[in-house]
């Protein structure tokens, strides 16, 4: 027997963007069944997003939205028939897990929130994640991770002081959020195991978020002290930063935290007399002093190839890395014994990348079992052989566009 | 207020034995948000990073860290010298009736110490052990030494964030410790599943880097697809696809508000709304009143009716405040958020609302702290915030002696041999 954990639990993932779809994926790639709902008139929008095969736009050619929906079927569905609307709920009845990521309106205008939908299957496990989740006056802003990350405010604490919220890159919140939705989702399915009880999981984005920013609450709350964007500099350490290296745009990331770690820096880049200097002897005089230890480091770093530098400190212990591009980690040995990145045939794409869980379990290994769905790729075998559709109904149903 | 957790709770028959260092304290406070028993283990004298700051009100003292206690809360706390064959022993029967350990310890340390997951299966096979390490349990670099910068840095996300002029930027705060913690529930409950039913517990290996790796977004697909390397341009983007560069972030009358112009048929209603706040104050031009905005999706955008557009909403946005500028956004459905700080999200109607903070008496500091609430709300148990972080070894008594049954006599000389 193939060790899938999740091997027979069934999804129903009415998800798109990146929270939603990413949640499932945990359960797709570890034996779900799930069954991602689309329809052509609204399609998922990262179908759109980019980057594409060939650079031509098309639903089925998008890099972006394949790698959050491996493992996954796909269906579509119109949502705005009633004949639409009976098949989601049957796909309900047959379901353990509902999952959406729309604000709350959406499902309520299909009849598919958890109050309609608890009323034909009271132990159904409802996964409802959206900007500022179910409740509130705000709970029908919509908004992307972005906007999140803002609400959340990590875009605040990202920078330099001296400049302007840089923004982190993406769409942050949506790399947040997953990991707690799979969490409570696999708590529920415990739940419901134990108890017999279906559960409603609110996950609201800009809560989640926050989570990860919790001391900068209290901060303020204790100390009225609001904590603010610092480079990269360190409290607590030095020198801690990002420093040139040979080549174009390649970058050493450095952090010291004791003298072990500086003594043992000092003798990788060859001992150079300012390294020896009184102001730079304890971790505290570094700190006083990072502003100049920092115009030595660069002109140190320049010179040496960002690999051969990070080798040669971590070899003594120095917590060093480079500043990897995207095309170093296609090639980064450590991510390629993890075998991290996987490789499947996707009809329109081609051979393309996913990325494969971020954990390794010793007796049930994930599996990326199949690429993402095309537009309603797998309607034939949802409808027939998952919801026991006979071949007129699904002919019907087809001619009368229910599929779209 | 701290409410009763009680035996309803999701994860309520569960105990989670915690020793994790800041690379994942979060994962047990997630765990028992769901009603979890989470034990947190720490050295006699507390864990290292109680020295991490802020501090309350400056006071550098491990037990006035608001880092350790924000990530700590929901748990119990004692104090055990792993180092110890005594200590060993007495974590041994921890282990008995733990259901879950998750650890960050230095790769090796406890194997080293006979505590490793190999030894600790034998006393309890249904033992389920998530360890966090900054590259993995094996392959070339599972040696090297991280932090949140070279976590960071080596998982991908360094490279895509900061302004082109200067080297690339941290998130300001140690998020990369959050992501593999989070993870390593997540994962751990995936794992229970499994061993709910075939009996069977399991190790985890969670990598610090691919979790940093796994908040890249479309990256990875922009190399793997179009050989393309996305880099930091700070609140400046060039979308790959059309080539147009198009602003994130605007200053407003007094903060800043991220606010990318778009129209498209999700949008245009939103552009419209704004557009007609503007008129109102003789703020938008006849090209910007002319547009169609359902035809202006993002790869229908052109550079130059960007500009147009740019050239009108700016001005205007510094005319008013973060704070009306997202209420109208609300209102409007305009895609714009507030550069959202600590004060500003303490009174957002929405987080009073949904009550999503909680007050959290600490006699210690002679007051209340205010504290994110739990991660999530459920509708069969509701998620609580129970119990405040513990002081270093507060609950000692209580669970060696009341719960492992250890005589007043043996805990004196536990103590007295520093093994607790």
């Amino acid at each position: 027997m193939a060790k899938k954990i999740f091997e027979g639990i069934k999804i129903l993932d009415f998800t798109w963007v990146g929270v939603g779809p990413v949640t499932t994926k945990y359960f797709a790639d570890h034996g779900a069944t799930v069954v991602h709902v689309e329809s052509t008139t609204r399609p998922d929008v990262l179908r759109l997003a980019g980057p594409f095969r060939d650079n031509e736009p098309g639903n089925d050619k998008c890099g972006f939205f394949a790698n959050f929906n491996s493992s996954k079927y796909g269906i579509t569905l119109n949502l705005a028939t009633e004949e639409g609307k009976n098949i989601a709920k049957d796909l309900i009845i047959w379901a353990d897990v509902v999952a959406n990521s729309y604000t709350p309106r959406v499902m309520e205008k299909w009849g598919l929130d958890y109050e309609s939908i608890y009323k034909i299957k009271p132990d159904i496990i409802n996964f409802a994640t959206c900007q500022q989740g179910q409740t509130g006056p705000y709970r029908d802003y919509a908004g992307f991770g972005t906007q999140g990350a803002a609400l959340a405010g990590v875009y605040h604490i990202t920078g330099w002081p001296d400049r302007p919220p840089a923004g982190p890159y993406g769409a942050y919140t949506d790399f947040i959020n997953p990991r707690m939705g799979a969490l409570a989702i696999a708590a529920a399915l415990d739940y419901k195991r134990r108890t017999g009880k279906g559960t409603n999981i609110d996950l609201s984005q800009t809560e989640g978020g926050m989570q990860f920013l919790a001391p900068t609450i209290l901060q303020y709350s204790a100390n009225k002290e609001s904590a603010n964007r610092s480079g990269n500099q360190s409290d607590y350490q030095s020198p801690h930063g990002v420093f040139p290296c040979k080549g174009e745009e390649r970058w050493i990331a450095i952090a010291v935290s004791n003298d072990k770690d500086w003594q043992n820096l000092v003798n990788v880049i060859g001992n150079p007399d300012w390294a020896h200097a009184e102001k730079f002897s304890t971790l505290s005089l570094r700190i006083a002093n990072n502003g100049e230890l920092e115009c030595h480091m660069w002109s140190t770093t320049i010179e040496w190839d960002a690999y051969e530098l990070m080798n040669q400190l971590q070899a003594h212990e120095v917590p060093a890395g480079v500043v990897q591009k995207t095309s170093d980690l296609f090639s980064d040995p450590q991510l390629k014994h993890r075998k991290h990145f996987w490789f499947l045939d996707h009809p329109e794409i081609g051979n393309h990348s996913y990325d494969g869980p971020s954990f390794r379990f010793s007796k049930t290994p994930g599996e990326l079992s199949m690429p993402a769905p095309v537009m309603g790729q797998h309607n034939e075998y949802v409808y027939k052989d998952l919801l026991g559709m006979t071949e007129e109904q699904f002919v019907e149903n087809l001619i009368n566009d229910i599929f779209e | 207020m701290l409410k009763d957790s009680n035996s309803e709770s999701f994860l309520g028959p569960y105990r989670v034995l915690d020793l994790t260092t800041e690379y994942g304290f979060i994962g047990g406070k997630l765990m028992g948000d769901l009603g979890a028993d989470v034990i947190k283990i720490e050295p006699p004298g507390g864990d290292q990073a109680r020295n991490l700051g802020p501090f309350f009100q400056g006071q550098k003292d491990p037990e006035k860290s608001l880092y350790w206690t924000s990530f700590n809360l929901n748990k119990r706390g004692v104090t055990l010298n792993l180092e110890t064959h005594e200590g060993q022993k007495l974590f041994k029967r921890l282990v008995e009736s733990a259901d879950f350990i998750l650890e960050s310890q230095e790769l090796g340390y406890l194997d080293s110490l006979g505590i490793g997951y190999e030894s600790l299966s034998k006393i309890n096979p249904r033992i389920i052990m998530s360890s966090i390490t900054p590259f993995g349990q094996s392959g070339p670099y599972k040696d090297f030494k991280s932090s949140d910068l070279i976590s960071m840095a080596m998982g991908g996300y360094l490279f895509t964030t900061g302004d082109p002029d200067r080297p690339p930027v941290r998130i300001s705060f140690p998020v990369s410790y959050c992501h593999a913690g989070s993870e390593a529930a997540a994962a751990a409950m995936m794992a229970h599943w499994y061993r709910e039913r075939t009996g069977e517990g399991q190790h985890i290996d969670i990598s610090m880097q691919e979790c940093i790796t796994w908040t890249l977004m479309n990256t990875t697909a922009h190399w793997n697809i179009g050989q393309n390397n996305i880099s930091r341009g700070g609140s400046i983007r060039t979308n790959p696809t059309t080539g147009v560069a198009t602003k994130g972030m605007w200053p407003t009358k007094d903060g800043y508000v991220t606010f990318n112009i778009a129209g498209g048929p999700a949008r245009a209603d939103g552009m419209r709304y704004l557009v007609n706040w503007m008129d109102e104050y003789g703020m938008a031009s006849d090209f910007i009143k002319e547009l169609k905005w359902e035809d202006l999706f993002i790869p229908d955008m052109t550079q130059e009716i960007y500009d147009g557009i740019a050239r009108d909403i700016g001005p205007f946005l510094l005319t008013q405040t973060t704070n009306d500028l997202y209420k109208r956004a609300v209102i409007g459905k305009i895609l714009l958020a507030p550069i959202t700080t600590p004060p500003i999200s303490l009174e957002s109607p929405q987080l009073i609302d949904r009550e999503s903070f909680v007050e959290i008496d600490y006699p210690e500091f002679g007051r209340k702290i205010t504290y994110p609430g739990p991660f999530v709300k459920m509708s069969s148990w509701a998620p609580v915030i129970s119990r405040k972080a513990p002081l270093i070894g507060e609950h000692n008594k209580e669970i060696y002696c009341t719960e492992l049954g250890i005589s007043a006599k043996e805990f004196i000389e536990l103590e007295k041999n520093g093994v607790i």
